[in-house]
């Protein structure tokens, strides 16, 4: 009988060699007349143990890693087909504490399913919450995502369900849904974990919102750095089709909805929803005014969901198990779980699925086993380049939208960048000013002239000259950009500005007395 | 030199079959980046009277995207993360080190017309920082060392 082996196709797997394991894997079982099925997966998210190899066994599912080319022959003289003793054996995946403690909800099938099979798909619970969409009103279909207090994860964490209720009841010839699929920020790779492990489920997650406000067109808006999630998400788009899950008759139900994934173009500032619009409509990605929302004149001028990848893959177990059961995760308005993306100097970095509540401290000590380099961790910036640096003493914050703003801290994308104390911080808040002087779409004058002259006083700060006055400077420009900011581009450079002033002045200048304070 | 330079048909080809969906600039540009590696300046008036747009349009629209590009790259070409995560883990280090040993910086190409070098900001491989790509193959926990070796992988493959 032949043994099932898994060895991830995920892009950070294959960036630590899982396609030259794999092959030898092959190679090694042809010469020993090993009769195996080799699956390629998703990741666990466990990349200090990718390439991180699987094997099927009467027991369950047993991991060894992280396994390189050469330790293959040695993989196979110990048998691991059978669960064999080896160095690198890391015992049952489902045990493993980084993963046995996790809720993972959106996840729950990455890392484990073939994520072009439609078939493993289905075997795994697919296509249950489209199902039961399908027999429901499409009112009932948003009462259930509104009940589930599902909040936007692309990070503005704006309730999905009203957002929802919004298109329904917009009138309009040609309503779409757009997945914002333009994870640009540093340290998340949820979205590109999902959409290379699981493809089905941010595709089956469009169709239930097409269902849900009466949309029959969708698009993927992909960033074109990802090119496996790329293939991934093309050929489940393929297999649904096929299996009639998308089209003119949805599972014969008499109602459409087609779905095209479209690549952008490497600019970060189309991760904003209506810079995305305007790219996707084969422009330069000017931001939008607001209002309209694009809930009311979105793409091409129509009713218009856009909701992020993570939002939109929740919806599939929404729909199967009930808002409800959503709901019941989480701590005060920050409801459900969310994927954290553990990153930078950190020794067990990974994707860690939790209900809303969990501390930094937890993820960066449990989970993450301190810095990677094992010195003392200086800062972590949470929720991506626009997101603040936290020092220590903000460590024990639990990851909830709102205790995260009333520490001028944002959430974001559940990115978590770690830093040790070799940092220089007035170094990073001159990389922020410049990451946006590069990435302004120049539609407005605090963004584009703010970041570069931002990037001036820095430079003037970090050299010493005049630094008092400089330093005021630069907050009253932050002010400037803050509050006269056309989108968060410009309105959040100050955030990680602001914050590695704040938290810590010694690398500003600031005297021993200042530091000791 | 002369238009031979590009290939007109391609071109054309591409924008014959994308001219009529929806919002078809973008996809147009990357069809024709992905045939020929660059956007052929000559090939602007093509597609804007292909799509009824002005050629200064399409011009903006290429210019604006920091993964459209004018001019050929080398055989190879290199993007290397400047982002944070990569940061935490000494990605100044390795561009310091690329630069160097390239013999280029950031937008340019080696005299020899082996490598082209670009910055990127996140390939959603910050769990393995810091991390670069060469032709799309994206490589994991890259230091110094390991940049030369894999630089010799390529150049042995070629």
């Amino acid at each position: 009988m032949s043994v099932t082996v898994y060895v991830p196709r995920d892009s950070s797997a294959l960036s630590l060699g899982a396609e030259k394991v794999a092959k030898a894997i092959a190679q090694e079982a042809a010469k020993r007349g090993a009769d195996i099925k080799l699956v390629r997966n998703g990741s666990r998210g466990l990349f200090w143990l990718e390439p991180m190899v699987e094997v099927a066994t009467p027991a369950g599912r047993l991991a060894y890693g992280p396994v390189q080319p050469k330790d293959v022959t040695s993989l196979f003289d110990a048998d691991f087909l059978k669960g064999g003793k080896h160095p690198l054996a890391l015992g049952a995946t489902d045990e493993i504490p980084y993963l046995k403690k996790q809720e993972r909800l959106t996840n729950a099938r990455v890392g484990i399913t073939d994520p072009v099979s439609l078939d493993d798909y289905l075997a795994h619970e697919g296509y249950r919450g489209l199902k039961n969409a399908l027999d429901m009103a499409p009112a009932e279909i948003v009462k259930a995502v509104t009940d589930s207090g599902l909040r936007g994860r692309g990070g503005a964490a704006f309730p999905t369900g009203i957002k929802w209720n919004t298109v329904l009841n917009a009138p309009g010839e040609q309503k779409y849904i757009v997945c914002n699929a333009d994870e640009g920020d540093s340290g998340t790779f949820s979205d590109r974990m999902i959409m290379e492990g699981d493809p089905f489920v941010l595709v089956e997650g469009m169709t239930i919102a097409g269902l849900a406000v009466g949309a029959t067109q969708g698009y993927i808006y992909l960033r074109v750095e990802y090119p496996h999630a790329h293939q991934n998400l093309n050929a489940a788009i393929q297999a649904a089709y096929a299996a009639g899950y998308l089209g003119k008759n949805i599972c014969g139900s008499g109602k459409a909805f087609d779905l095209e994934v479209r690549l952008g173009a490497g600019a970060y500032v189309c991760g904003e929803e209506t810079s995305l619009l305007e790219s996707l409509e084969g422009k330069r990605g000017l931001v939008r005014f607001k209002p309209p929302l694009p809930a009311i004149k979105g793409l091409f001028g129509q009713p218009t969901i856009i909701n992020n990848v993570i939002s939109l893959a929740s919806v599939p177990i929404i729909l199967d198990k009930g808002g409800e059961y959503y709901r019941d995760f989480g701590m005060g308005r920050s409801r459900g779980t969310l994927p954290i993306q553990l990153a930078g100097n950190i020794k067990h970095p990974g994707l860690i699925e939790k209900a809303f509540g969990v501390t930094l401290r937890e993820l960066l000590y449990d989970y993450g086993g301190g810095s990677a380099t094992g010195r003392p961790i200086k800062a972590v910036q949470v929720g991506g380049p626009l997101g603040a640096f936290m020092p220590e003493s903000q460590f024990d914050t639990p990851l909830d939208y709102e205790a995260f703003a009333a520490l001028w801290a944002v959430l974001g994308h559940g990115g978590v960048v770690v830093f040790d104390d070799t940092v220089n911080m007035a170094d990073m808040a001159r990389y922020a000013m410049e990451f946006c002087a590069i990435e302004s779409c120049g539609k407005c004058t605090p963004c584009r002239i703010g970041s570069t002259r931002g990037v001036e006083v820095m430079d003037r700060i970090i050299e010493n000259q005049d630094r008092a006055s400089n330093i005021q400077l630069l907050r009253d420009l932050s002010d400037t950009m803050l509050n006269g900011s056309l989108c968060a581009l410009g309105g959040m450079t100050p955030y990680p500005v602001l914050s590695a002033l704040n938290h810590f002045p010694e690398d500003f200048g600031a005297d021993s007395k200042a530091k000791a304070a | 030199m002369n238009q031979l330079d590009w290939d007109k048909n391609a071109v054309q080809a591409v924008i014959e079959g994308l001219k009529d969906i929806p919002g078809a600039l973008l996809p147009i540009l990357h069809g024709i980046q992905d045939r020929l590696g660059y956007i052929p300046p000559d090939s602007v008036p093509l597609i804007a009277s292909a799509l009824n747009l002005s050629r200064a349009e399409v011009h903006g629209v290429i210019t604006f995207y920091h993964y459209f590009r004018e001019t050929p790259p080398g055989k190879h070409t290199i993007h290397i993360c400047r982002a944070e995560s990569c940061q935490s883990m000494n990605s100044r280090g390795l561009e310091a080190h690329a630069k160097a040993k390239l013999g280029i910086d950031y937008h340019e190409t080696t005299a020899d017309g082996d490598f082209s070098l670009e910055p990127v900001y996140c390939l959603g491989n910050c769990a393995c920082s810091p991390a670069m790509t060469i032709d799309g193959e994206v490589y994991g926990r890259v230091s110094p060392e390991r940049f030369d070796e894999i630089l010799n992988e390529v150049r042995a493959e070629a």
